[in-house]
């Protein structure tokens, strides 16, 4: 209950961070990719903020032998680069040139009420979908 | 560079990590977006719940943002289609296939120092450069 709870909060704080960052607009985004164009450092911050409080506070996170209200941490397993990684992220960065939009700004701007946000978040749970198919096949 | 917005970028910034921080400290959870969606789909039991919560917070994020300053985000109507589609169907097979995102790979596991995570975002930062090179400066498209 208590996890649901803060679930919704702090999705609510990150899509603020989203709105106040501007970087629910995918034009904003696709201007921080157009570096040989009208280039949009803002991005750099964005992350640079982000980050700056992930390295510090994490270290201090996971420390801890539990988390606060749940059994345990849940984080990735995995540690060696693969060919999946590597592929998928050049594919995801692809697709995200195309379109300005990565998960987080997509689901975000499912707020505001325009259509395109819509289909790019189906567009996004069909290749996921797609790709969790395919991976559990070849396993 | 005049479309630079340092102040709210930084401040935006800040948010999204205390965000991901918040997540991990109590639920002992990533906040990677895609993750957070695609495990909507899988049939694990009690583990659909928050993360529906989690999206739809954000949701309520950008309804409220635009209640309160309309304008700030604007509508992209002559998009071409068929680009944001693929587009789109791109993102979800390719953070799938890498196993996280921009919140993922690049807040979540650089903030954890994983190397997997910041071989990814330069990845999928440098996918993108060379994506808008060519649609923008090639294709002269968006």
């Amino acid at each position: 209950m208590k996890q649901h709870g803060l679930a919704f909060i702090t999705g609510a704080l990150f899509g603020t961070g989203l709105c106040v960052s501007r970087m629910a607009d995918p034009g904003k985004v696709l201007d921080f990719l157009d570096v040989t164009g009208n280039w949009d450092p803002s991005l750099v911050l964005v992350m640079g903020g982000a980050l700056a409080v992930t390295l510090i506070a994490f270290r201090f996170v996971l420390r801890r032998e539990v988390p606060v209200i749940a059994a345990r941490f849940q984080l990735p397993v995995k540690t060696g680069l693969d060919l999946d990684l590597i592929a998928g992220a050049g594919l995801f960065g692809i697709g995200w040139g195309m379109i300005g939009y990565c998960p987080g700004p997509a689901i975000t701007a499912l707020g505001f009420g325009f259509i395109g946000p819509f289909l790019v978040v189906a567009g996004i749970i069909a290749g996921s979908l797609t790709c969790k198919l395919i991976l559990a096949a070849k396993a | 560079m005049e479309n630079f917005t340092p102040v709210p970028a930084l401040a935006g910034g800040v948010l999204i990590g205390l965000a991901a921080t918040l997540l991990l400290l109590f639920n002992g959870r990533i906040a990677g977006i895609s993750g957070i969606l695609s495990g909507i789909f899988t049939r694990i039991q009690g583990d659909r719940l928050w993360r529906i919560l989690f999206l739809l917070g954000m949701v309520l994020a950008g309804f409220t943002w635009q209640s309160l300053w309309p304008g700030t985000f604007a509508d992209r109507p002559r998009f071409p289609l068929p680009l944001l589609l693929t587009g789109a169907f791109m993102v979800g097979f390719g953070t799938r296939m890498g196993g996280g995102c921009t919140s993922g790979h690049g807040v979540c596991g650089i903030g954890r120092l994983s190397r997997r995570s910041l071989v990814a975002t330069l990845v999928f930062m440098g996918a993108g450069v060379m994506t808008v090179y060519i649609t923008r400066h090639i294709f002269e498209v968006i």
